[in-house]
């Protein structure tokens, strides 16, 4: 076991993870709608491959992916499709095709999942990378990239070492420590499962040192397998960025976009990643459900739910006890990179790792000041970037000149906006600034 | 003393010579018609004709890959003054106004939500907006601030109005808007149909109280056959069929269509 104390940049924070993290994670229930959107993941979205009114059991194929970067999705739960519309994507932030789902309430498993699977030694590497695709892992950190890309890297960049993230250094949010706690051995297998099919031979599970009974846990489960190392890191935001995870575990630096972890021959996967696919594996359901945690001082029973994909925020609100008084903000994800939402409409999406109630006086807004060029955005950025001059270009729609300061780089963890004194919202001048920046490349490989 | 001046106005001279020398040597060819041009062109610089600036347009013009009329904001008084320098016949310019195509006000569609933040529409639009109507004006007013010609406010109920009287139709609203919710329209077009939302009719009723329904009553009235069903759940009007006849204004069940001859009206009556 390594400890590891030093980090690039990074924030103290709140962790908050006492709300709930001693409750153990319950089926949420079926709700009387399931909302699916075609575009879960990073990537083209799926194609969906039915019709409404057709009738579909749980783990059945409801969407194929398009092209290699891309996801399949399948039915949580029996039911018939009522339609295929557009409804409000809580991440994207627009319109978004998605499947509707009106449940039959039975429950009832698909018949033709694929098989399940002993052990490890009967399933060849090739079978579980084409699994990951068949049921549409994604990774379940929250960027929701397809894991099947991951688990194939490019032939020139060989691969020596496989994290297992379960750092979970979002405040609030406890799904990852839960499955540590209560499915280690599962985690461990799903892992397992991820370096046999890269052929990777080096595994490290990175946890943070605030999870002390998560680190127990797994360590148990990991003394069953060889060529598993432990490495326990010190609370810090953005601890759980893939780059920032790399740097402090192994010392490497992933080069700037759009350098991959790849490039510097590791791979990383999250710790609800790696169970669901063991789930798959052992049982042959595929991504169907994932952990949500619903927490925060606006609500009443902070819980973690095993939700189906799909269940509207409304939904878990109420099964979690529902609010204490009038409610200041919900996000979906952790406070400091999860957006807000307006109406609790919005369905969990493969990528959803909690949903966060804050009460009127914490999501009370202080005025934003002058900058103060002090210069402590600088400090606590993780890529080493400047966040005073990205912003203050980006607010001015200087748009080549925040590009000139590597805005594209930011990972929008929101340390800087985090620690500014002044209260600017920085990481928000930025993503202006990216999204304009895009939308100009596009144009420009379109003409 | 003496030595002290003379020495200076020597050197005065010589480099004066020199410096003269110079201006004839690296004399920059101007063309005449180019500071011409640019003399009547409004120096506003909105960039509607697509060039950078006014001078960007006056130099196209002069090399001929701008037409004459390319200056959308000085209209027809500058299309005529720039053809006359070019010495072409001037091309009549139709006049364009901007219009809003959204009445989701305060009062109509209701904020679901308060916003702490970037003032900024797009820095909104990223966050998905503040009403129901994820189509409609998010309400920061970046058009205001684009306008080049202090032709829009903010009204108290949240929406953008545009100031007929001031609007030259450069455009620069409409590429401000990140929900493309500005539009623009010929000036002499008086009936507009003012939605851009393409939900479904129960859907639209849920948000907002003057969104398009798509009921196609407008479509079934128009005595011109003008307007039609964009993605079968929004009525969209053609302006070159149109004859400001009003007809669909007063059919229309939620007043998605107004009529400006209408409120035009109502204003000179009281």
């Amino acid at each position: 076991m390594i400890t590891i104390k030093k980090m690039f940049g990074g924030v103290a924070v709140p962790h908050k993870k006492g709300l709930s993290e001693k409750s153990p994670v319950e089926f949420a229930g079926i709700p009387g709608e399931l909302v699916l959107f075609l575009s879960q993941h990073i990537g083209a979205p799926s194609v969906s491959t039915v019709k409404p009114k057709d009738a579909v059991k749980r783990g059945q194929v409801l969407a194929e992916p398009r092209g290699f970067v891309s996801a399949a999705l399948h039915a949580p739960t029996s039911g018939v499709v009522k339609a295929i519309e557009p409804r409000f994507h809580p991440v994207q932030a627009r319109m978004s095709e998605a499947i509707i789902v009106e449940p039959d309430g039975k429950h009832e498993l698909f018949e033709q999942l694929s098989p399940a699977v002993s052990g490890l030694d009967s399933i060849s590497a090739e079978r579980i990378k084409a699994l990951a695709r068949e049921i549409g892992l994604v990774g379940l950190g929250g960027a929701a990239f397809p894991t099947a890309v991951k688990l194939a890297p490019p032939e020139d960049k060989p691969i020596d070492t496989y994290l297992l993230n379960g750092a979970e250094c979002e405040p609030y949010i406890t799904a990852d420590h839960r499955l540590m706690l209560e499915e280690a051995g599962k985690v461990i297998f799903g892992f397992k499962a991820s370096m046999k099919a890269s052929g990777v031979k080096r595994g490290i599970i990175c946890i943070e040192d605030n999870k002390p009974d998560a680190i127990e846990s797994m360590k148990e489960a990991m003394s069953a397998y060889d060529g598993l190392e432990l490495a326990v890191l010190s609370a810090r935001y953005p601890r759980g960025g893939e780059k920032q995870l790399i740097q402090a575990v192994l010392g490497r630096e992933v080069p700037p976009p759009p350098g991959l972890p790849f490039d510097v021959g590791v791979i990383v996967s999250n710790v609800g990643t790696a169970y669901a696919l063991a789930d798959a594996i052992l049982t042959g359901l595929p991504l169907v459900e994932r952990v949500v945690s619903v927490t925060g001082e606006g609500v009443a029973n902070p819980s973690n739910f095993r939700a189906l994909i799909g269940t509207p925020v409304s939904y878990l609100i109420e099964k979690a006890g529902g609010f204490t008084g009038t409610p200041g903000k919900v996000v979906m994800g952790g406070p400091m990179m999860g957006p807000a939402v307006k109406s609790l409409d919005v369905p969990v999406v493969k990528g959803t790792s909690g949903i966060l109630v804050l009460t009127k006086e914490q999501a009370a807004q202080e005025p934003v000041l002058p900058c103060i060029r002090c210069g402590k955005c600088i400090d606590v950025c993780p890529m080493g970037l400047q966040p005073v001059w990205m912003s203050a270009y980006a607010e001015r729609g200087l748009i080549e000149e925040a590009e000139g300061y590597r805005v594209m780089d930011c990972c929008e963890c929101g340390a800087c906006t985090f620690t500014c004194p002044a209260k600017r919202p920085l990481v928000q001048w930025i993503r202006m600034a990216k999204a304009e920046i895009s939308s100009r490349r596009n144009a420009q490989r379109k003409s | 003393m003496l030595d002290a001046f003379l020495a200076l106005g020597a050197a005065g001279l010589i480099f004066g010579g020199i410096l003269a020398l110079a201006a004839q040597k690296f004399k920059v060819e101007e063309d005449p018609r180019v500071v011409e041009i640019l003399s009547v062109l409004p120096g506003a610089n909105c960039g509607a004709c697509g060039f950078p600036g006014c001078s960007g347009l006056a130099a196209a013009i002069n090399e001929g890959q701008a037409p004459c009329n390319a200056c959308i904001p000085g209209g027809n008084v500058v299309a005529e003054k720039i053809a006359s320098i070019m010495g072409v016949a001037g091309e009549a310019v139709e006049p364009m106004v901007a219009v809003v195509y959204c009445q989701g006000d305060h009062d109509r569609a209701e904020n679901l939500a308060e916003y702490h933040g970037v003032m900024d529409c797009h820095a909104l639009n990223q966050l998905g907006g503040l009403k129901g109507c994820p189509y409609g004006c998010l309400g920061l007013g970046s058009c205001v601030n684009a306008c080049p010609f202090g032709a829009m406010y903010m009204s108290p109920q949240g929406l953008p109005v545009v100031i007929k009287e001031k609007c030259t139709g450069c455009g620069a609203c409409v590429r401000a808007c990140p929900r493309n919710v500005i539009g623009l329209a010929p000036a002499d077009k008086k009936v507009h149909i003012l939605c851009r939302s393409y939900d479904k009719g129960p859907q639209v009723r849920k948000y907002c109280k003057a969104g398009c329904i798509a009921c196609q009553l407008c479509v079934r009235s128009c005595p011109q056959k003008a307007i039609s069903m964009d993605r079968k759940t929004l009525a969209k009007i053609d302006y070159s069929l149109c004859d400001n006849c009003g007809i669909c204004a007063t059919k229309c069940p939620v007043k998605a269509i107004v009529d400006e001859k209408q409120s035009e009206a109502g204003r000179q009556v009281s």
